[in-house]
């Protein structure tokens, strides 16, 4: 029970902040049906564009708006060789993610840039004589509930049904008027901007930003709303955000204390890997029972 | 409105040529209905009209405005329309209220305006309790819960949300069971009444082609074969179609000639 307590305050801000990443993948999984696998590139992109700029001598804020439109164009290039070029939707993913690879390291001018001596969002709730975690859990909680409650508004005006239309039912929505194609663009660069809003965070509160810092963020995500969802049986759109901060925190719990009892982090990406294998595969192997856990875009 | 106009002339380079130099003129308050044989271009037709494909050749016309290029998202302010899969016409995860407020909207801006407003949900619950299925009571349901009839029921509700130039049919009661089949039809007969729309419908069965509507064309090889109208069509009997058609129609159709006899 102590060690629990003990891992409470370092996952609930890890899950917050990887919480933006789950809503994220909320909007282009869930709601778009779009397999989007552009969150290993856009997530480190985010990291690398408020670094540079951090180091550069912008305010933080400056550097996190950057961020967030540069997701946001990353998302939108996915969704372009999706919709006009007629690339396979996985494909038109890892194609943009192995191009921001380049392009983040390109950004950074190295493969990483440490930040602790710089002035980042973060520095304001150093030192003040009481741990860092009292400003930091309610700064992530703040940000992430408000985006989360920003966007279920959003999903239930007349272009947020569109939007969730043309992931439900693409050819009815058309009918009823909607450039679809504009809808997809639109949805992938905001669930992206969402994921580089989250590196940009996540960069600044631990103090680094690396290229590598990307890899496994979409399993690692999908992991998080798959806990959340079974946790909640989301069914609505609030439901579906709710249950990718709920995951997330849970998700941060479960490898908190996984390291703990002898998990090397080393394997860490491995666990999440089989965790959602197992979550996925195993309503298949249960015959007649067909997926509870469908995720919709998988 | 000016009475709409629409030629065809559609040649495809491929072997295959689903609508041949097709040509039909529909005036305003037209009910049509269209019967042919499997691959005669019934439905080929309705995807030219509506803006699915764009026609290899010809031009299609509303209202005197060209359309033909026009992508089919854009169209959706003049054309409505119903598929045979009636979980086509819905959004399955998205609630009864939801799915009519989209239709509502159809060829319109959206923005970002509350999609459902209160006001909005009551003048929805009127309209679903003339249906007598229920639904007013069902608002939030996901549309997907529904039974394949009460979908096709709310499509075509949603279609009166905001009237149409055209009304497209795909044989829209194919799917349904016999009893909902006849109910639903019943139901579209009577909104096509009511709003003095024009509409296609599309069937394989040649008693509802002739029982329905003031027109009626028959289809094969992607042309006109026959077009009858007012009293004639009314005059008009299965036996009468089977006598001079039944080397142009298939099994299928003549299947269901028999069966609604």
């Amino acid at each position: 029970m102590e060690s629990v307590l003990r891992i409470l305050p370092i996952s609930l801000e890890q899950g917050f902040a990887y919480s933006l990443v789950a809503i994220g993948i909320v909007i282009s999984f869930r709601i778009l049906s779009f397999p989007d696998l552009t969150v290993d590139g856009s997530f480190p992109l985010g990291a690398a564009v408020a670094a540079r700029l951090i180091v550069a001598g912008y305010p933080p804020i400056v550097g996190i708006v950057v961020a967030v439109l540069a997701g946001f164009c990353a998302g939108y290039a996915t969704g372009f060789l999706n919709t006009r070029l007629k690339i396979n939707s996985l494909l038109a993913g890892i194609l943009i993610m192995t191009i921001l690879y380049s392009v983040n390291l390109r950004i950074m001018g190295r493969s990483n840039i440490q930040l602790l001596t710089f002035h980042t969002l973060f520095s304001p709730m150093e030192g003040l004589g009481f741990s860092r975690f009292y400003l930091v859990i309610p700064f992530f909680f703040i940000v992430a509930y408000g985006l989360k409650v920003l966007l279920d508004l959003f999903l239930h005006t007349d272009m947020g049904m569109a939007m969730r239309a043309t992931g439900d039912n693409e050819q009815m929505i058309r009918a009823l008027g909607v450039n679809t194609d504009k809808m997809t663009l639109f949805g992938l660069g905001l669930s992206n901007a969402f994921i580089s809003l989250s590196g940009a965070l996540v960069a600044q509160d631990q103090g680094f930003a690396d290229v590598g810092m990307g890899i496994g963020t979409i399993v690692a995500g999908l992991a998080a709303i798959i806990i959340g969802e079974t946790l909640i049986r989301a069914k609505s759109v609030r439901a579906f955000t709710l249950a990718a901060i709920i995951g997330s925190i849970v998700y941060k719990m479960i490898i908190s204390i996984g390291l703990r009892i002898g998990l090397a982090p080393t394997d860490l990406k491995m666990a999440t890997g089989i965790m959602v294998i197992v979550a996925l595969g195993l309503p298949a192997l249960k015959k007649g029972k067909e997926g509870k856990l469908h995720l919709r875009g998988i | 409105m000016n009475g709409l106009t629409k030629i065809f002339n559609k040649g495809t380079a491929d072997e295959k040529c689903a609508i041949n130099e097709l040509s039909l003129q529909i005036k305003s308050g037209d009910f049509i209905t269209v019967i042919g044989s499997n691959g005669a271009g019934k439905t080929t037709l309705l995807n030219l009209i509506s803006g699915t494909y764009f026609p290899d050749k010809g031009a299609i016309f509303i209202d005197g405005n060209d359309v033909t290029r026009i992508p089919e998202y854009k169209r959706a302010s003049y054309i409505g329309r119903i598929f045979q899969d009636p979980l086509r016409g819905t959004a399955a995860s998205m609630s009864i209220e939801e799915n009519l407020a989209m239709a509502e909207k159809r060829g319109q801006k959206r923005g970002l305006k509350w999609g459902v407003t209160k006001a909005k949900r009551e003048r929805y619950r009127d309209i679903l309790s003339v249906l007598e299925l229920g639904l007013e009571d069902r608002l939030k349901d996901p549309a997907g819960l529904l039974s394949g009839g009460q979908r096709q029921t709310l499509t075509l509700l949603m279609v009166t949300l905001s009237i149409p130039k055209l009304l497209l049919l795909d044989e829209h009661t194919a799917a349904l069971d016999p009893k909902t089949a006849h109910k639903v039809l019943l139901l579209s007969n009577q909104m096509v009444e009511e709003n003095n729309l024009t509409a296609i419908m599309v069937t394989h069965n040649m008693q509802q082609a002739i029982e329905y509507g003031n027109r009626m064309i028959m289809l094969h090889e992607g042309q006109v074969r026959f077009d009858v109208s007012g009293e004639k069509k009314k005059n008009l009997t299965v036996e009468m179609l089977v006598k001079s058609f039944g080397d142009v129609l298939n099994d299928e159709t003549l299947l269901t000639a028999t069966k609604a006899d």
